[in-house]
């Protein structure tokens, strides 16, 4: 079965330095790290301390809320390090690589599992962490029953992947993984493909086809479960990204916790931007070893894309969900009367005051200026064009802004996440945090409502 | 440009984060980033951003502006010589203009970035660029004789009553630029309205007929204009209103650089050439008969539909709303010019008015998909 979301409004930014179609292995990082601000809305409370030695599925730390959740080490090796910042706050945990030991855990036969049992293994092998909730895309309760469970195999941000490339080798561990996720809700995966090229995920059984088409942000899961089943209030909805699939397909093969991790290095600064295999927390300097780098300007090493990625500085570690480390050179440059329209148009603008539109053959340049200061909410209209549900986006934000819970309710927080605004960031005249103002107003309601 | 740049940094550096003068660091960084686009990166949120920015919007505003502008200020010189009888060319016109119009557009500017200036030291945010937008429509939408401290007087006003009073940029309920002429019109009505104020020097001049077009309708005359000329502008009237043309050369200018609403244009023409038309149909006085299609030619109906109308603070916000709150700006104007000579320029009070229920019309907008999301919560908890 099949469902087709056309999606119009929105924008694909071409940018220079695309992943070319190259699978290789990553150097071998010395260290890895687990990062607890991953996990939207998630207290830590530590498992080991400093010098510890952790096997790989080992549990490192669990969710204060929620005990039963835990994040297993993706590597054997010791703990070196538990990095704190302000108030104490955990940032990382640094795993020094050493030995080969992992925890086994049994796998049932296929005809014996339940939900139930799914649910206990997923738990105890810390592959639970790969499961995110919606509404706010805080981790799945396991005591609910999800309406719908999502995963998104097209990738629309600018740079992103083809996971159709990237899972080329993990089709048989897709297709368990989806059948493992398959017990938890009570209707099928609903697995959504680019509508002009689904590649293998065609043949993959047990789900439920979402034909998406369009421009950016068409991939994004907060889109196809609007347009597919739009989130009610007190509904919950499971989104899972595609490689953590096949890595639930392989613990339930295997027996033993999967954390691979295939990132594709692109973005302008990269000499060969390519894909390569590596593990959740690898090192940067282990990816960019092998595609390398232009160390003559300052670049800014983006954890996931341009528009929503976490920054990251050169020698810190991967993050524990992107599939895609972007690096572009900084921006810290003056422009003189750069303000004036249709100058300097080799600058993407998505606004008609600038000719960037011809220059969109090869890909664009980009820098991390931003291009102008903070200004008032000003220019009206121009958020909705890159906003493709029907939800009043700045009429939302103002909600957020002004902390009026029942307002953003009214008008859809249950339906977004701050990624769905990364475009309005990019685009909006006013230079306005959208996504920081949704995830504060995202912490507002998990604090007031829950 | 790296040596002013330096010169530009040594200039700030006592405006600096705990420096002497760190207050005032907002009136020197108007002036810094009106000539560089500052070197400020992304820190949260997307890390790349678009080439558009408030000061390169509001830029494209005034560059439609120009055009109407030039003509107005041509008008200006060619009204006074074909009043006076002189012989003139295009450049004694142009110069009498410019006479008039720059000291004017010099007092509207010092006054309102003064005013702008204090409040963003006073705030502690940057100066908004978008004064440098109303600074310059107060002029264009004043009769040319009048004094320059009621521009100043007008300026004031509108500036701290009706946008700082409220908050500042992008929180005002009404157009500034429209607030300062309502002022001005109601403050000191001899000299915005009559038949004497329209041509430069009128008073001076023995035996003029200076009246707007309007004026003489609702006064109850006959107008000798062509359609052309009406179209063209070479009338009297506020001194950049007049011309349909130029007018609409910016308008195209707005519409193709998405930054004026089409939708609040189009919607506006319908509504005024819809009740136009019906007022045609009746006819009982000299305003009704006057043909719709001269309607959207005379007066600042063109002018206020394209810079004013759209002013994207005071409109509707919503694309529904748009069409919504243009239809009424329509209706509104000619619904003021025929019924009520007493103001025969009717798009003045008619956007203004709008300006005051745009927050209504979102509200039913907003509510319509608030309503339908709620509706769809209430269907899914009766089928669970």
């Amino acid at each position: 079965m099949s469902t087709g979301i056309r999606i119009r409004k929105g924008a694909s930014i071409n940018l220079k330095g695309k992943a070319e179609k190259i699978l290789s292995d990553a150097a071998p990082s010395k260290t890895y790290a687990l990062k607890p601000d991953n996990f939207f809305s998630i207290v830590p409370r530590m498992m080991v301390k400093e010098g510890e030695s952790v096997a790989k599925g080992a549990p490192v730390f669990h969710s204060k809320e929620d005990p039963r959740i835990i994040f297993v080490s993706p590597v054997s090796g010791l703990v070196k390090e538990i990095v704190r910042g302000a108030k104490r706050k955990i940032l990382k945990i640094v795993i020094d690589k050493k030995n080969n030991e992992s925890v086994a855990h049994k796998i049932p036969s296929t005809k014996s599992m339940d939900r139930k049992k799914v649910t206990e293994i997923l738990l105890n092998s810390g592959a639970w962490s790969f499961i995110r909730q919606r509404p706010y895309g805080v981790l799945a309760d396991p005591d609910i029953t999800p309406k719908s469970i999502y995963v998104s195999t097209y990738a629309s941000a600018p740079l992103d992947v083809d996971f159709d490339f990237l899972l080329k080798n993990n089709k048989e561990d897709f297709q368990n993984g989806i059948n493992v996720l398959n017990h938890l809700a009570d209707d099928q995966v609903k697995l959504a493909v680019d509508n002009s090229f689904s590649g293998f995920f065609e043949k993959i059984k047990g789900v439920e086809f979402l034909s998406v088409n369009g421009p950016h942000p068409a991939g994004n899961v907060s889109v196809h479960i609007h347009k597919h089943n739009p989130i009610n209030m007190g509904e919950k909805v499971w989104e899972v990204r595609p490689e953590d699939v096949a890595n639930i397909g392989m613990l339930f093969s295997s027996g033993e916790f999967s954390a691979n991790r295939t990132v594709a290095v692109a973005g302008e600064s990269v000499l060969q931007p390519q894909y390569l295999k590596t593990t959740i927390g690898a090192e940067l300097s282990s990816l960019t070893d092998v595609s390398g780098y232009d160390d003559t300007v300052q670049n800014r090493f983006i954890n996931g894309d341009v528009l929503s990625g976490t920054a990251e500085s050169s020698d810190g570690h991967l993050d524990y969900f992107n599939n895609l480390l972007s690096i572009i050179p900084e921006g810290d440059q003056y422009r003189m009367f750069g303000w004036l329209p249709f100058v300097d148009n080799a600058i993407p603008s998505l606004s008609k005051t600038s000719l960037s539109w011809l220059f969109n053959k090869k890909g664009y340049s980009v820098n991390t200026n931003m291009n102008g200061e903070e200004r008032a909410f000003v220019v009206t209209g121009e958020m909705e064009k890159v906003f493709p549900m029907n939800i009043f986006p700045m009429q939302l934000l103002k909600a957020c802004m002004a902390g009026d819970i029942e307002k953003m309710e009214a008008l859809g927080i249950y339906e977004v996440i701050p990624e769905d605004f990364g475009l309005i960031d990019y685009a909006n005249t006013s230079k306005i945090e959208a996504q920081e103002i949704i995830k504060e107003g995202i912490e507002l309601m998990i604090k007031e409502v829950g | 440009m790296s040596f002013l740049r330096k010169k530009l940094d040594a200039l700030k550096k006592p405006f600096g984060k705990g420096q002497k003068w760190e207050r005032y660091a907002p009136a020197i960084n108007a002036f810094d980033t009106f000539l560089f686009v500052p070197k400020h990166t992304t820190h949260t949120g997307a890390h790349i951003r678009d080439a558009v920015d408030l000061k390169r919007t509001m830029v494209t505003v005034i560059i439609a502006l120009v055009p109407a502008l030039i003509y107005g200020i041509y008008n200006t010189g060619y009204q006074y010589y074909i009043q006076t009888g002189e012989a003139f060319t295009f450049l004694d016109a142009f110069i009498h203009g410019s006479m008039k119009i720059v000291p004017m557009i010099i007092v509207s500017y010092v006054v309102g970035l003064t005013i702008e200036f204090i409040f963003a030291v006073y705030r502690g945010h940057e100066v908004n660029e978008g004064y440098l937008v109303t600074g310059l429509l107060i002029p264009m939408i004043m009769p040319v004789d009048i004094p320059l401290w009621m521009v100043a007087i007008s300026v004031a006003f509108a500036v701290l009553i009706a946008k700082e009073a409220f908050g500042g940029t992008g929180m005002n309920i009404l157009n500034p630029a429209l607030t300062a002429r309502a002022f001005a019109f109601f403050a000191y009505p001899t000299y915005m309205s009559g038949n004497k104020v329209w041509v430069s020097e009128a008073s001076n001049i023995d035996g003029i007929s200076g009246e707007t077009i309007l004026g003489t309708l609702a006064a109850g005359g006959n107008v000798n204009y062509s359609f052309f000329e009406m179209f063209q502008g070479a009338v009297p009237g506020s001194i950049a209103e007049t011309s349909a043309l130029f007018v609409l050369v910016g308008a195209i200018i707005l519409v193709a650089t998405g930054i004026g609403s089409w939708r609040i244009m189009i919607g506006s023409v319908i509504g005024a050439a819809f009740v136009g038309i019906l007022f045609n149909l009746w006819g009982a006085n000299p305003l009704m008969s006057f043909s719709w299609v001269n309607h959207l030619v005379v007066g600042g109906f063109a002018f206020g539909v394209v810079f004013m109308a759209t002013d994207p603070v005071s409109a509707a916000q919503t694309n529904k709303g748009k069409w919504v709150y243009g239809i009424l700006v329509g209706v509104f104007c000619i619904l003021i010019r025929v019924f009520n000579p007493a103001y025969p320029e009717g798009v003045m009070l008619a956007i203004l008015l709008m300006n005051v229920f745009a927050p209504t019309i979102d509200h039913y907008v907003i509510q319509g998909n608030i309503n339908k999301r709620k509706k769809r919560w209430a269907s899914a908890l009766k089928t669970a």
